[in-house]
């Protein structure tokens, strides 16, 4: 089983990819709608990516409210 | 009329597959202007059905398939109206709606949805009045309606029971969550799972396959598999009316059409 810290990477990993930014660049704290300035519809495509690669599924009222990296990855962490 | 581009959406005739393309910006709503353009899509039928044998629903919008009712119409339609006034506005629209919707869901060809993106409300309606819901791997469906207080009106209740059960129809409504394209899949809604951006080669390599067989047999086979539930859709339509005379969704509607939250395809 993935640590947090792994599953963590993972989801900044898939974010520059998908995003199309420095994997580098981003950081568990980063607000993401801020740091990548997404709207709804690409955040929904991050959802569907994110859930199509950990192979879970994540409801929208579990992350709603979460802006960043860090929180986003508990949330997986605790379907995995 | 074999081929037709207006304003919300076009249709092209080819060889016995009719493909209809949403094109609305932004997110492919069905408001009133999309709906004259579906009640004239489904007037051809009578003339097209004999040498038609699938027809495909697609979105020319990238990331959608539709994001359900222009509730922005809605809302703007109904406030400007006296309140006494604002229900047979919305009854005759889901009217309507509820007989193209039904046309659709009868032809005498085979219908498939080839969706990508979102699918919520209406459009979730609109595809599962379709035979055959093939699906991008990056969709998503949702029933947001309970969010506003109201429930689906275009005939989503009955039709997703019909082909899967209760269970699934309470958890979409009660939770009013999306549900992507894998989860889709499992329960049976989608019945092929396509990767990213080939849904339509796999519906149109679907439609291939499905024009090989004898036309007679598959119009009354898909008669005898797909009653329309026609008293359900009658008591949506009325519950629907019922919820909506609320002030609580007017005010939910306002809310909706005011906001700039991060997720606004979700009510």
């Amino acid at each position: 089983m993935r640590t947090l810290q792994q599953t963590t990477q993972e989801v900044l990993d898939l974010a520059a990819k998908h995003f199309n930014v420095p994997v580098g660049s981003l950081v568990p704290e980063d607000d993401f709608f801020k740091k990548l300035g997404i709207d709804s519809l690409q955040t929904l495509e991050m959802l569907s990516r994110l859930e199509n690669h950990f192979g879970i599924e994540l409801p929208d009222y579990e992350v709603q409210g979460v802006s960043d990296f860090k929180t986003l990855a508990e949330r997986i962490q605790s379907r995995l | 009329m074999k081929n037709f581009t207006g304003k919300t959406l076009r249709w092209e005739w080819r060889e016995g597959v009719i493909d209809l393309t949403l094109d609305q910006e932004p997110a492919n709503e069905i408001g009133t202007a999309m709906l004259a353009e579906l009640e004239e899509f489904v007037a051809t039928f009578g003339v097209i059905a004999p040498e038609t044998s699938v027809c495909i629903i697609t979105s020319a919008r990238k990331s959608v398939f539709s994001a359900g009712a222009d509730l922005r119409e809605l809302y703007h339609g109904a406030a400007a109206l006296p309140e006494k006034e604002r229900l047979a506005g919305v009854r005759d629209f889901l009217e309507r709606i509820h007989a193209v919707l039904n046309v659709i869901d009868a032809a005498p060809f085979v219908t498939i949805a080839a969706v990508h993106g979102v699918c919520f409300g209406g459009g979730l309606e609109l595809a599962l009045a379709c035979d055959i819901i093939v699906a991008d791997k990056m969709a998503r469906f949702a029933f947001p309606e309970l969010r506003l207080g109201l429930i689906p009106g275009f005939g989503g209740i009955p039709r997703l029971k019909r082909d899967l059960g209760n269970a699934f129809v309470r958890d979409l409504l009660f939770t009013g969550r999306t549900v992507n394209a894998t989860r889709a899949q499992a329960v049976g809604l989608v019945a092929q799972l396509a990767g990213e951006g080939e849904a339509l080669r796999i519906a149109r390599s679907t439609a291939a396959q499905i024009t090989k067989f004898d036309a007679v047999a598959r119009a009354a086979a898909k008669k005898f598999i797909k009653p329309i539930p026609h008293d359900e859709l009658r008591r949506e339509i009325d519950l629907f009316c019922e919820l909506f005379t609320r002030p609580a969704v007017m005010a939910a509607l306002k809310k909706f059409v005011e906001g700039s939250g991060p997720m606004p395809y979700l009510p």
